[in-house]
């Protein structure tokens, strides 16, 4: 479903992935763990299409089309979907309001009909029951004044909403206490289907534990450095990432 | 020695001065009205148009922007101010009481006045300057716009308009509209007066709006004057959706009176180069206002707002809130100030100007200031001017939106702050839609 093929990309001169590769099976949870400044968060940016990246090298394929030659909103018609490590508010911008917007703007790029308001309404009330979110939180401007745990839901309800086929998690799980951990990942699981799959960027074999991943990748210095099964991450959990950063230098 | 220098006259100024020589007969009233006329004009003439060098027009060359004197405007053909009222859409869905103005003139015709309350008086203003109507004794009361230019060229020239009485105590429901219809295939100049008096313990909406033909140079310089009595609730929204190549100069002078209420919001999306101007005096303690402005221009334009409020008696509150949008080679100019007077203690001032730079091209003059002489006082000002965040874009982009949409949704909410200070709804969903029309135009 998805491949990576040899990414390398900079950012103000500086380099930050080192010819990545990574591929992504439709169905497939992929994690990736590895330490802070590795290049996980610029990996799912990449993906999703922010500007200020520059990339010198390769390719990122999902079914079929090279994503790099696509606008972000063009991918995420397309089926890509970033849950932010930091949601960002917007102020003025009522959560409703923007949901139907990106609801509908995707639609229209794929064709399709623009979803009728009580359609809409039904989506977002069955959603967000799913992920306990309440009904006050949508009255207000999107992320405004709302926890970091309940940024991290939103995130989640978007991604129900907008149906990818590629979703990206990044540290999903930061932010969240033990009961939201599992609405989330309940959340997430319930979406789980053969046809998509799922990038999950952790710190922590916590949240595996309620989303059992299918791989186990670890990034160091911008490159997968090795990959395994689930056991990895217990692995990991144990030993650190020393031998990896050592081998980077 | 005399250092006095005679200042070399522009065409516009050298035309002003032969305009207001053949005028002046001709124009309504005598008397203490033709005085008046008469001072006002001395002090043009004498100092000429004003200039970047004098401060208060420091961003807004009035001397560069009139080039030319356009001839007053006369009554249109009945067949051309229908049309033009046709083609009059702002409001036009509110349900109002409506005052039209062609080219600066009332046309009773095309007004509608029956739904409005007793106690309610609106005598044309043409013919209260003929008759002497009592109410112009107060034209001019609130002193920090008394030397002002855009001012006085409309009390030299002033030839029609409306003066329109609240009683005590009257409540009027419906909006009252002031529809301003400027037509025209040549150049032409309006100076419409209006002035409103409030009387104690009333309320009222005012809706002012200006629209126009569009590639005519034409100038127009309205001045509402609004006289608030104690206990008074007023709301006033002004929309310039004037032809694209006016020159518009504008004035709302508001004087209020004690525990009054008073709000205006300012809308600007028309006009070639637009300066409103707002002075307004607190006169009795314990009154609230807020007043807003939301601003939209792109091209050339150029949208002055200058704002002096006088806080001169304890115990009043104003809030300034100003969104400016600037796109293209267009240039936004704020200009506030907030003065409080040594007697006006507990003082509670807030002034906010933030602008939004769509372009690389675009320009912003922003200028608070707070001119304090009492000490138990709060008040803030704050100023600020940027491009749109391009993290917030590339979430909304991230998410399916476009690029274009993403903009305008940010837009959206940016102005969305200000407009959403107007209480009445229709209103508001009208200028929600004034801005959305804006936003499309500039995306097409
Ligand atoms: N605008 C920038 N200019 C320079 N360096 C940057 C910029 N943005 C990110 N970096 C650097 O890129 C590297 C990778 O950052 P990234 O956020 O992708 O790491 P990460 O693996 O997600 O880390 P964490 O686990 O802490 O979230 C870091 O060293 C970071 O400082
Ligand atoms: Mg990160």
């Amino acid at each position: 479903m998805l491949q990576i093929n040899n990414l390398v990309v900079e950012i103000d001169g500086k380099r930050i992935l080192n010819g990545l590769d990574l591929s992504v099976k439709a169905g497939e949870v992929a994690a990736i763990m590895g330490p802070n400044g590795s290049g996980k968060s610029t990996l799912s940016y990449v993906i999703a299409g922010k500007e200020d990246y520059e990339v010198l090298d390769g390719e990122i394929v999902l079914d079929g089309q090279n994503l790099l030659e696509m606008d972000p909103h063009e991918r995420a018609a397309h089926g890509v979907f970033l849950a932010f490590q930091y949601p960002l508010e917007i102020p003025g911008v009522a959560t409703m309001t923007f949901l139907k917007s990106v609801m509908n703007a995707q639609r229209k790029a794929r064709g399709e009909e623009e979803l009728t308001t009580p359609d809409f309404m039904r989506r977002v009330k069955k959603a967000a029951e799913r992920l306990h979110i309440d009904q006050e939180m949508l009255k207000r401007a999107l992320n405004v004044g709302f926890s970091g745990g309940e940024k991290k839901r939103m995130e989640i309800l978007q991604m129900a909403l907008l149906e990818p086929r590629f979703c990206i998690l990044d540290e999903t799980d930061s932010g969240l206490d033990i009961d939201a951990l599992r609405v989330v990942a309940e959340g997430v699981n319930a979406l789980r289907d053969p046809k998509r799959a799922f990038l999950v960027i952790t710190h922590y074999q916590r949240l595996l534990n309620h989303i059992v991943p299918d791989s186990v990748h670890v990034m160091a210095n911008g490159r997968i450095v090795r990959s395994g099964g689930k056991e990895l991450a217990l692995e990991l959990e144990a030993s650190g990432y020393a031998e990896y950063k050592e081998e980077a230098a | 020695m005399s250092a006095e220098v005679t200042p070399i006259r522009t065409a516009a100024e050298t035309a002003l001065i032969e305009r207001f020589k053949a005028a002046k007969g001709e124009l309504p009233g005598d008397g203490e009205v033709a005085k008046r006329r008469e001072e006002a004009f001395a002090r043009i003439e004498a100092a000429g148009l004003p200039h970047r060098r004098v401060e208060e027009w420091k961003y807004t060359d009035l001397r560069g922007l009139m080039r030319e004197a356009a001839p007053l405007a006369p009554l249109p053909s009945a067949a051309e101010a229908a049309g033009a009222i046709a083609a009059a859409e702002a409001f036009a869905a509110v349900d109002a009481v409506r005052l039209t103005f062609v080219n600066g003139h009332f046309l009773p015709g095309a007004s509608s006045t029956g739904g409005l309350p007793a106690g309610v008086e609106i005598v044309p203003l043409a013919e209260a300057l003929a008759s002497g109507h009592a109410l112009l004794r107060e034209m001019g009361r609130v002193a920090v716009g008394k030397d002002n230019a855009a001012l006085a060229l409309n009390a030299a020239f002033m030839a029609d308009g409306a003066v329109i009485r609240v009683a005590d105590g009257v409540p009027v429901a419906q909006p009252l509209h002031l529809r301003f219809v400027n037509t025209g295939a040549a150049p032409f100049a309006t100076s419409p007066r209006v002035l409103v008096a409030v009387g104690e313990g009333a309320s009222v909406t005012l809706l002012e709006t200006h629209e126009g033909t569009a590639g005519v140079a034409y100038q127009t310089n309205t001045v509402v004057e609004i006289f608030a009595g104690a206990g008074t609730n007023v709301s006033h929204v002004r929309l310039n959706a004037e032809g694209d190549g006016a020159l518009a100069l504008s004035t709302l002078a508001v004087s209020l009176g004690a525990e009054a209420l008073f709000n205006t919001l300012g809308v600007v999306t028309g006009s070639a180069a637009a300066r409103h101007q707002l002075f307004l005096a607190f006169e009795g303690e314990g009154s609230k206002v807020s007043i807003g402005g939301a601003t939209m221009i792109g091209g050339r334009q150029h949208a002055d707002t200058t704002l002096v409020v006088d806080h001169a008696v304890p115990g009043c509150e104003s809030r300034e809130l100003f969104k400016t949008v600037v796109d293209g080679e267009a240039t936004g100019v704020f200009q506030g100030k907030i003065i409080v007077r040594p007697d006006a203690q507990k003082t509670d001032g807030r002034m906010m100007s933030a602008a939004l730079l769509l372009s690389e091209t675009g320009t912003m003059n922003n200028k608070p200031e707070l001119e304090i002489f009492a000490d138990d006082v709060q008040c803030a000002h704050g100023a600020t001017c940027g491009a749109l965040d391009e993290d917030l874009l590339f979430y909304l982009m991230a998410r399916g939106l476009p690029r274009g949409e993403a903009e305008a949704l940010l837009v959206q909410a940016f102005l969305g702050e200000a407009i959403e200070l107007v209480a009445h709804e229709g209103v508001r969903e009208a200028l929600l839609g004034r801005t959305a029309a804006w936003l499309a135009a500039r995306a097409a």
